[in-house]
């Protein structure tokens, strides 16, 4: 032990980010098996042959296994709901991209729902600001939620930009809107 | 203290002043890291702060997280730096039928740690030594590791004298500060 050189490498499990000898507390057990499976096999036989699992086993008394095996059933149902529920706000979510009329000829563009795809929209204010060279925020909406405000009327910049550069998000569930007035009246009345 | 998932703060950059007392502050609570503190932060290096929630600041060298501290408590590694190096900080092993309860975040107790599958300092079973012989004082700074398994699994602070741990046997050991899969874990630079 003393011998050992350092920084000693770490190896991390690529589904669940935890060293491979946690994965089993993870919730997404099966998946992790897999992964290791087919990235590391000699780790993988060394953490799930047989006499290590059943050497995992014996150490705990009957009643805390059982307990501990609920457990661990239910967070993996709990990962699993999880993903599933993500998988589906995306695939329902939409991306508005209004186009505001601020001052007559005057327009600002904002963008909403790109938070639902994974995307940091922090970031992508920046981008589309380096994009088009024209202020770009995210703003706070009466109702919750963040958006992206960026000056000018760019609404079919933005829908291109977003189709060729995040690709996770489907191109179908992109929609423009326009917004004429002062904006607060009219989405109340809606 | 990271149980919900953390968006990062404001990144500043550190004074180089007060890079040199951060880096004193840790060879203090960490003498054994001496060797290799110039490879964890180098001198000519810029560290970096990222504000996280609750007044918790961490320290980074470019986007590695180094160590974290809340307000002006005791300044605790990151467990990716555990990982790397292992034997340099003061360690204690809790059993099996633990380790599911320190990874969904519980504070960790005394049970845990002094059942034979756990570690104290001193333990006679422990003939390597690699528990160390003396015992910590309540508020020691202590990396948890797990029966059976290389890495550890939690950084916290002691709650109570490993002492009086192997005495009462009961309560609360060891505030949870940092664990596998936690906010911080999770959180990218």
């Amino acid at each position: 032990m003393t011998t050992e050189s350092y920084p000693r490498t770490v190896l991390y499990c690529g589904v669940c980010t935890l060293p491979p000898e946690y994965c089993e507390f993870g919730g997404t057990t099966k998946k992790c098996e897999e992964w290791l499976e087919k990235n590391q096999p000699e780790l993988h036989k060394k953490l799930y042959s047989q006499e290590a699992l059943e050497q995992n086993l014996s150490s705990l008394s009957l009643e805390a296994q059982k307990r501990a095996e609920k457990d661990s059933q239910k967070k993996a149902a709990k990962a699993a709901a999880a993903e599933a529920r993500d998988a589906e706000t995306r695939a329902s979510s939409k991306v508005l991209i209004k186009r505001i009329e601020r001052n007559k000829r005057k327009y600002v563009t904002a963008v909403q729902g790109l938070e639902a795809f994974g995307l940091d929209i922090k970031k992508v204010a920046k981008d589309f600001g380096k994009k088009f060279a024209t202020g770009s925020s995210v703003t706070k909406v009466p109702g919750g939620g963040e958006e992206i405000t960026v000056q000018g009327d760019l609404s079919d910049d933005i829908q291109e930009y977003i189709e060729e550069n995040y690709k996770n998000v489907p191109d179908d569930n992109i929609e423009l809107v326009e917004d004429k007035k002062k904006k607060k009246a009219e989405q109340q009345a809606v | 203290m990271f149980k919900k998932d953390i968006t990062s703060g404001a990144k500043s950059k550190v004074k180089s002043s007060v890079q040199r007392t951060i880096r004193q502050k840790v060879l203090d609570t960490y003498p054994l890291l001496e060797p290799y503190i110039e490879d964890i932060m180098p001198k000519k290096e810029q560290l970096d702060l990222v504000k996280l929630p609750d007044r918790v600041s961490l320290y980074t060298l470019q986007s590695t997280p180094l160590f974290f501290q809340h307000m002006d408590d005791a300044i605790l590694p990151h467990l990716a730096i555990v990982h790397r190096y292992p034997n340099c900080f003061p360690r204690l092993r809790i059993d099996r039928g633990a380790i599911r309860f320190v990874l969904s975040g519980a504070t960790l107790m005394a049970p845990g740690l002094t059942s034979p599958g756990g570690r104290l300092p001193g333990d006679p079973e422990d003939t390597e030594g690699k528990y160390g012989k003396e015992e910590l004082e309540a508020g020691t700074p202590v990396v948890i590791e797990a029966e059976g398994k290389e890495m550890a699994c939690m950084v916290g602070v002691l709650k109570v004298g490993t002492a009086e741990m192997k005495k009462t046997k009961k309560g609360q050991a060891c505030e949870a500060g940092h664990y596998l899969g936690d906010g911080l874990w999770t959180l990218s630079l």
